[in-house]
């Protein structure tokens, strides 16, 4: 009961000590929301022009900068990259290629991911949507944290680079409800460590956490998939979501889940605008 | 000299020494987690763990308590199996109080 | 087979500067797989970069380095043109060997 007690105080304080004024809308407004969030980055960061927000703890820290540009002349995600355009151009089983499910045959739509498919009535991430071209012609689908995905996905952001984040929110209140939970889920405290995306990503982008360098929530899907260093390898978006919740101790849900979804849906809104760099190196 | 201890004293000394024991030991026999406790106790620490997995939000220091408890009462060490199914309890009950408490609390981190 | 090494060398007044990639896993062999199994230690245990017959860099490497290893140097000489050899063998006595133009 002391314990439970003394749990009940340190959350109370930690709430309030971060407490903001109370006066949002009822009805999720995304586009006033997606202003406020890119404005709270560039007051708190005036000398990063706002691209430059994709490459995270590099457009923060200058002596990672200078290290990651002479990797880059290299980079580490080369291999993971050529993998990724064997696969997509490798037949399945029955003769049809992964160019045949999607717009522009796969070629430069990273960008346009995740979509509300109102048919269905959920968000569709890029990753879900190879999965499902996959069964779709009878193959197994990929595990969401391998590296064949990573790879896959890796080459269609390559295809992309440069291009602006376009997700696009129909009018359509199930799509509202999907940007809220994102957002809900990003702002709630989980794990023994009672750590919200929100607590590194918002409040302390820019800051050390033990050996790294957090990067800012603003444009951090946009590299995605990661080159980890401390993976030896790439990673998708579902790794680095469960990956995260276990570093603070939230048991992760299974990748893909609706939670995760929404997530996506709702950071990448809110890098609309921002270019696709992916696939990205991280230490 | 007269201070030695008379035999009827060292004899209550003796008889209270053997009570002592006695108690002693029976209440280290209470004190020992049975099988059925450690059952109990896991149930219980299983059943918050199942409450705070309707929440989605569970901790892996939660299912690591639960993996030990196990793994103890596998050797027949009850003790610490109950130990551990406790500290499984008390995890899973503050994970569902952090469910909770955030279901509004997560708002005063928003940017607006 | 495409080769395990991306090797970029380029002349610099006196000197020339060399970046390397190389696709290698480096097990250390305390790595344990899904299955609890070890990893067996797997790695480079040298590597050559060699100029108009001679060795400009000599790598002796053990299990601390990780895996798809980068390397960067420079080494005095070297013209536009030449020349510039790139071989590693490994601790199963696995290798690789490729040539570049300096740059």
């Amino acid at each position: 009961m002391a314990a439970l007690a003394a749990i009940l105080a340190a959350f109370a304080s930690l709430t309030l000590w971060s407490a903001q004024p109370a006066g949002a809308a009822d009805r999720p407004d995304p586009v006033a929301e997606a202003a406020a969030f890119r404005n709270y980055f560039v007051k708190k960061f005036p000398e990063v022009k706002l691209e430059e927000f994709v490459n995270g703890p590099y457009a923060l820290n200058g002596d990672m900068r200078r290290q990651w540009q002479e990797i880059d002349q290299f980079s580490p995600y080369e291999f993971s990259l050529e993998k990724g355009k064997e696969l997509f151009a490798t037949p399945f089983a029955n003769g049809k290629t992964y160019a045949d499910c999607f717009p522009n045959r796969g070629v430069g739509i990273r960008q346009n991911y995740p979509y509300f498919d109102a048919s269905e009535g959920k968000v569709v991430t890029l990753e879900l949507a190879l999965n499902r071209c996959r069964v779709a012609n009878g193959e197994r689908p990929l595990s969401h944290v391998g590296d064949a995905m990573a790879a896959l996905t890796a080459h269609m952001a390559f295809t992309s680079r440069g291009k602006p984040f376009d997700i696009k929110i129909p009018d359509d209140p199930r799509a509202l409800e999907a940007f809220e939970n994102g957002k809900r889920y990003f702002y709630t405290r989980r794990g023994q460590l009672n750590f919200s995306c929100a607590t590194c990503h918002v409040q302390y982008p820019g800051e050390h956490m033990r050996a790294e360098v957090l990067a800012p929530a603003l444009g951090i899907l946009n590299a995605m998939p990661i080159y980890r260093s401390e993976w030896g390898g790439m990673g998708t978006i579902s790794r680095r979501f469960t990956t995260c919740n276990s570093q603070i101790r939230s048991l992760p849900l299974e990748p893909q889940s609706e939670e995760y979804r929404d997530l996506e849906y709702y950071l990448s809104y809110l890098s609309n605008g921002l270019p696709i760099s992916g696939p990205g190196a991280r230490p | 000299m007269n201070n030695t201890v008379s035999s009827k004293a060292r004899w209550r000394v003796l008889w209270l020494a053997l009570i002592l024991w006695l108690l002693g030991s029976t209440a280290s026999v209470v004190a020992a987690g049975s099988e059925s406790e450690f059952k109990s106790a896991y149930a219980t620490a299983e059943a918050a763990e199942k409450e705070a997995g309707r929440l989605r939000n569970q901790w892996t220091v939660t299912e690591a308590a639960l993996t030990k408890a196990k793994k103890a009462a596998e050797k027949n060490d009850f003790d610490s199996a109950i130990e551990f199914s406790m500290e499984a309890e008390r995890l899973a009950k503050a994970s569902i109080f952090q469910a909770t408490s955030e279901k509004e609390a997560w708002k005063n981190l928003e940017i607006r | 087979m495409a080769s395990s090494i991306r090797v970029r060398a380029i002349a610099n007044g006196e000197t020339t500067d060399v970046q390397t990639l190389i696709q290698h896993p480096m097990d250390s062999g305390f790595v344990k797989n899904d299955k609890g199994e070890f990893i067996p230690a797997h790695f480079i245990q040298e590597l050559t970069f060699e100029h108009d017959g001679k060795k400009v860099f000599v790598a002796d490497w053990g299990t601390a380095v990780s895996k798809d290893p980068y390397v960067k140097f420079s080494f005095k000489g070297g013209n536009k043109g030449d020349d510039l050899k790139v071989s590693w063998i490994d601790n199963k006595g696995e290798s690789d060997i490729t040539t570049v133009k300096i740059q």
